[in-house]
């Protein structure tokens, strides 16, 4: 069997009024899991809190890779999101988005060149990777934020409803470049979708919340 | 298949929308009317001669220099302030919260004369001593109130360290009677009836305004930028330099430029802190005061429509920054 990657145990959260009750989650390395439920069931909360977005759990441990990082900063949990708004910063060109997370973390130029070559060419941006993220149509926008996403080569994937807004067609040619990105990259991803279909199509299994 | 006749109406009746709208055409129409005659009636009042006599007096050449380089200074000063200020009240919920943006709010809601009045009272008045002593009580009260809510994070005690600091530094200074402006005068910083004095003087109000365009501007920029710039790595800080602050340069440019507007019409406060010396302390508010003093109608109308003509290219400016799509 294989090792898990992301063990949540009885995680809770409290945002405000809102309180999420013990939740246990495990996930194995190279696995991918979505997690549904009905809107307002803490979905994303609890995804931000795995990402380290909000302040520390209310309760429980989050471990990742082994390594307890329940009480880390975000930036230090090796961890790669794609937000609901996909959030590409408006001021950088696609090519900067790619190159954001490297270049804080001090790669070379020569490495940051070659990953942001090969993410372009597996996300099919390679033509795109001088435009600003506001000549992007929607499909576009979210390749790159995987593509940002995935360029530190992250212990873990979260995607939060990546796909909602899309139309059909690009729903499903991104639906398959991110099927086909974790696979390539080999990278555990977490999936928070209220789709079913989004779900089944993309995920090894599915988790429920209540 | 619908049912021909009974009782469903074809056309519905509606009353007409002119009334309506010829009201808000009159109301509108009303007030740009007695702002164009209060424009007219400076028109009106000067001619070019007599214009260009006084803006050829070295008094007010002079103060015209001295009200762009106090307005610019106080705009620098203004933005320094509002951006971390903005950004704080914007992005964190803490209690306290309300009492501190109702306190920045009381430079613009007191009458202008007071600020001016505290200012000549806490730099002529009050001994250092006791404004550390003030100070410190502040910090202490606001490291209690963490404390009491069972917190030990950075902020209560960084507090604590303020008020340690301020306790400090007023035990040092309890020995002296001299007053806070005795103290600044001697490292080379008069204040008090200064041209420094004047900046100090706009300052309060011209931050208050920046503060709110920033917090405005911080508002309109959603947290998620910040977010994923902190899953690549960064921490706030960087996430702030690297991503939010680029989206916000319209935002502050439209901050600087209300706070330089600001400046440019503040008048009680310089008057009373800095006094109205010509050829030393005087800007255009205060040359307006002094002309009319002097019984030249002719040149106070004169310098007000300058003024006027200012106070419009500097607005004009933030919406043209406002309709560019800019976060303002």
């Amino acid at each position: 069997m294989k090792k898990a990657m992301l063990v949540l145990e009885e995680v809770t959260v409290q945002a405000g009024q809102f309180v999420l009750p013990p939740f246990s989650l495990e996930i194995a390395e190279g696995e991918c899991v979505a997690l549904m439920g009905p809107s307002g069931c803490g979905k994303t909360t609890l995804l931000e809190t795995a990402c380290g977005l909000r302040r520390g759990p209310a309760g429980g441990r989050i471990i990742l890779g082994g390594d307890e990082v329940t009480n880390l900063p975000p930036g230090a949990r090796g961890i790669g999101l794609v937000p609901q708004d996909v959030a590409l910063f408006p001021s950088l060109k696609v090519r900067e988005q790619l190159e954001f997370g490297p270049r804080l973390h001090g790669w070379n130029s020569v490495e940051i060149m070659q990953r942001v070559e090969g993410l372009a060419r597996d996300l099919g941006l390679e033509n795109l990777l001088e435009r600003s993220p506001g000549k992007l149509s929607g499909g576009e926008a979210r390749r790159v934020a995987l593509g940002r996403a995935l360029a530190l080569r992250p212990r873990l994937l979260c995607l939060d409803e990546a796909l909602t807004g899309l139309d059909e067609a690009r729903h499903e040619e991104v639906l398959g470049v991110i099927r086909k990105m974790i696979e390539v990259e080999g990278v555990t991803a977490l999936h928070v979708t209220h789709s079913k279909k989004e779900a089944e199509a993309i995920a090894d299994r599915v988790v429920m919340m209540e | 298949m619908v049912k021909e006749g009974g009782n469903q109406a074809k056309i519905w009746r509606v009353r007409p929308e002119w009334p309506f709208l010829l009201f808000l055409v009159f109301v509108v129409a009303a007030y740009l009317g007695v702002l164009l005659l209060l424009v007219g009636a400076n028109v009106l009042t000067v001619s070019w001669r007599q214009a260009g006599e006084v803006l050829k007096d070295p008094n007010i050449q002079h103060s015209i220099k001295l009200t762009f380089v106090t307005c610019t200074a106080t705009a620098i000063l203004s933005v320094l302030v509002s951006v971390p200020v903005g950004y704080l009240l914007s992005r964190y919920r803490f209690r306290g919260r309300a009492l501190i943006d109702t306190l920045l709010d009381i430079p613009i809601l007191l009458p202008p004369l007071i600020v001016g009045l505290s200012l000549l009272i806490l730099f002529n008045r009050i001994s250092p001593s006791a404004s550390c002593w003030i100070l410190a009580g502040g910090a202490l009260a606001a490291a209690g109130w963490g404390f009491g809510r069972g917190e030990n994070g950075i902020v209560p005690r960084f507090f604590t360290g303020g008020a340690i600091v301020f306790g400090f530094i007023a035990w040092a200074f309890s020995g002296s009677d001299h007053s806070l402006e005795e103290v600044v005068s001697e490292v080379g910083l008069p204040m008090t009836f200064h041209p420094l004095g004047v900046v100090l003087a706009q300052f309060p109000v011209a931050a208050a305004f920046a503060v709110r365009t920033m917090r405005t501007t911080f508002d309109q920029i959603s947290p998620r930028y910040e977010d994923v710039a902190m899953t690549l790595g960064c921490n706030r800080g960087q996430a702030f330099m690297r991503v939010v602050l680029p989206l916000a340069g319209k935002g502050i440019v439209a901050a600087g430029t209300m706070a330089w507007a600001r400046a440019l019409g503040e008048f009680g406060p310089i008057l009373i802190f800095a006094g109205a010396t010509r050829g030393r302390t005087e800007v255009l508010a205060t040359s307006v005061f002094l002309e009319i003093n002097i019984g030249n109608l002719p040149g106070a109308a004169a310098l007000s429509l300058l003024m006027i003509m200012l106070a419009v290219s500097t607005l004009l400016v933030v919406r043209f920054l406002a309709g560019r799509g800019g976060t303002v």
